[in-house]
């Protein structure tokens, strides 16, 4: 492979799959809200 | 949130709508219906063609600055109107209701033909143990599989190789459709994604250790910097991830409709989408070496025989690759394998958005539902491509529907949210209730601007490059019924469906469940 097709593959896995890490760990930061568990309707009615 | 009451609350247990148990099952099913056949054979040719590595910025300025904001824009309008398109579209706006029906017929369309691939893909899988197709693929595949007529028409003569795994898919999809939405479409994800991922894992360790692998990869990471200043390449990036997504014709719009309430929109929005860019860029990676593995054996440069990806790709090129490779059997059972259940996973998505919209304007239960949309449609799927013919009608219908159906149903559905209805502030405002990441002016105009921009301009060349050229040297007429014909059924169709009352059943008599802006008697009148 060349210098130039190895540097765009890195690129190419660390921008797509960096941003997948990014956005579960934004994910993990923001966890579900465990009392508005299933519901059978919307909480205010 | 609300606190006005809503009346009518008697109807909560008579219309009670499925919600997924947590915000991973979601999260897994957005993905299942993401990745699909197009990630695995579609995304390496279009990188491949338009620029090798340099087109990862356009791909990326695609997903972030389009895919992205219009796949918040689908899961706010089903979020907020907790609908099946077209009574969300409704309860948006009483003359949005078409737009969901155009989506809901757009579903169908595809649907049909989309199960024989899987169909195919489940045969091939088969074929890979004893290397069925011998040292001539084509011949096989064309010849004695799909026995291809040299007529381009309809016929009824059945390939019984094809019809058989057909009704398969369809029994299997309807089966767990008829579950319901958590313990049928949730369940079938939990368990076939991890099973997808896994399996397409090995088949790219397998293919990487392949002679020739690096000279596959060279070729499709070879950055093209030239390209850049083409409006095609951009065009296509924007293409990919447009369809890569499933934005816009109502399958993240049904998906979002069963959150619950306080869910983070965005920040499972960009989870959703960057798992799937993340599968497609391991899907180049595995295509791309078992490419150059071919290139290898056959002493040629992989531009010779890389082909153009699709179908060729996928039953013809691969089974040479299989044919040749140590371990050929392992290696077509993980790529057919993969096929199958990344395809299995988007079907039920596209089936899913016609049973929803369905039972919301019948107030059907889910399994009677389930049966007046899903027989029907294997019954048409059945009837008309496991047949000798059937290959024409896949290929037509399937160019149409995604640019004249999809594209174009996407055109007008951000042209009429942002400037028709003026939507975007209140739908922006309701994903940024419950969300991490929050929607502003830049969402406003990538959706309002951007997208609409882009997506005329794709849409016009298409339509162009169509009028002038046909389609693959296809009889006019053929093009004609089943192309330009089917596509223009289709909004006719979704709009007298549009034109039928609701039930007094159905869910539009239901209060929207926590729309504060908007008034419960308008939505349900």
């Amino acid at each position: 492979m060349s210098a130039a097709a190895i540097i765009m593959l890195i690129i190419a896995i660390l921008t797509v799959w960096g941003g997948l890490a990014l956005a579960l760990v934004n994910l993990q930061r923001h966890p579900e809200d465990d009392t508005m568990m299933p519901e059978e309707h919307a909480p205010e009615l | 949130m609300s606190s006005k009451a809503v009346p009518g609350g008697t109807h909560e247990s008579k219309h009670k709508r499925e919600t997924w148990s947590t915000r991973k099952v979601f999260i897994l099913a957005a993905i299942g219906s993401a990745v699909g056949l197009g990630n695995i054979w579609r995304f390496p040719y279009v990188a491949y063609e338009n620029g090798g590595g340099a087109f990862i910025i356009p791909y990326l300025v695609a997903l972030l600055f389009a895919g992205i904001p219009l796949l918040f824009l689908d899961y706010a309008v089903g979020h907020k109107f907790r609908g099946s398109a077209p009574l969300a579209y409704r309860r948006l706006h009483r003359r949005a209701e078409g737009l969901g029906w155009w989506q809901v017929a757009i579903c169908f369309v595809i649907a049909v033909y989309y199960a024989v691939i899987i169909a195919w893909a489940g045969m091939y899988m088969i074929f890979s143990f004893t290397e069925a197709w011998g040292d001539d693929p084509e011949g096989f595949f064309i010849g004695q599989f799909l026995q291809v007529s040299e007529n381009v028409n309809i016929g009824f003569d059945f390939v019984p190789g094809v019809l058989v795994p057909l009704v398969l898919v369809w029994a299997l999809v309807l089966f767990v459709l008829a579950a319901g939405v958590q313990k049928g479409i949730g369940r079938a994800n939990i368990i076939f994604l991890p099973l997808l991922l896994v399996m397409f894992l090995v088949l790219v360790v397998q293919a990487l250790f392949l002679p020739g692998a690096a000279d596959g990869l060279d070729a499709l990471f070879t950055p093209n910097w030239a390209a850049l200043a083409d409006t095609g390449v951009w065009a296509a990036a924007f293409g990919q991830i447009f369809f890569s997504l499933s934005v816009a014709f109502g399958i993240m719009v049904t998906y979002a409709s069963y959150l619950k309430r306080r869910t983070d929109l965005t920040g499972s929005g960009y989870v959703v989408a960057f798992s799937n860019s993340g599968f497609e860029i391991l899907a180049g990676i595995g295509v791309f070496a078992a490419v150059g593995f071919m290139a290898y054996s056959a002493g040629a440069p992989v531009n010779e025989v890389a082909g153009s990806g699709g179908i060729g790709l996928a039953f013809i090129a691969f089974p040479t690759i299989i044919s040749q490779a140590p371990l050929g059997a392992l290696l077509g059972v993980l790529f057919f394998g993969s096929l199958v259940f990344a395809g299995l996973t988007s079907l039920i998505s596209i089936v899913e958005v016609i049973i929803s919209a369905v039972q919301d304007k019948l107030g059907l239960r889910r399994v009677p539902a389930t049966m007046a949309v899903g027989l029907p449609m294997a019954l048409v799927s059945i009837l008309l491509f496991p047949t000798t013919t059937g290959l024409n009608l896949l290929d037509v219908t399937d160019a149409f529907v995604n640019n004249f159906g999809i594209m174009a149903a996407a055109f007008v559905a951000v042209l009429l949210l942002t400037y028709g209805f003026r939507a975007l502030p209140m739908l922006g405002g309701h994903v940024n209730e419950t969300s991490s990441i929050k929607l502003g002016r830049g969402w406003r105009i990538m959706v309002g601007i951007v997208a609409p921009v882009v997506l005329g301009y794709i849409l016009i060349n298409e339509l162009i490059a169509r009028i002038q050229e046909g389609y693959n040297e296809m009889p006019a007429w053929f093009v004609g019924v089943f192309g330009w014909g089917m596509a223009g059924a289709l909004i006719v169709i979704a709009f007298l469906l549009s034109l039928i009352p609701w039930s007094s059943r159905s869910a539009a008599t239901h209060p929207v469940l926590d729309a504060a802006d908007t008034d419960p008697k308008e939505a349900s009148r």
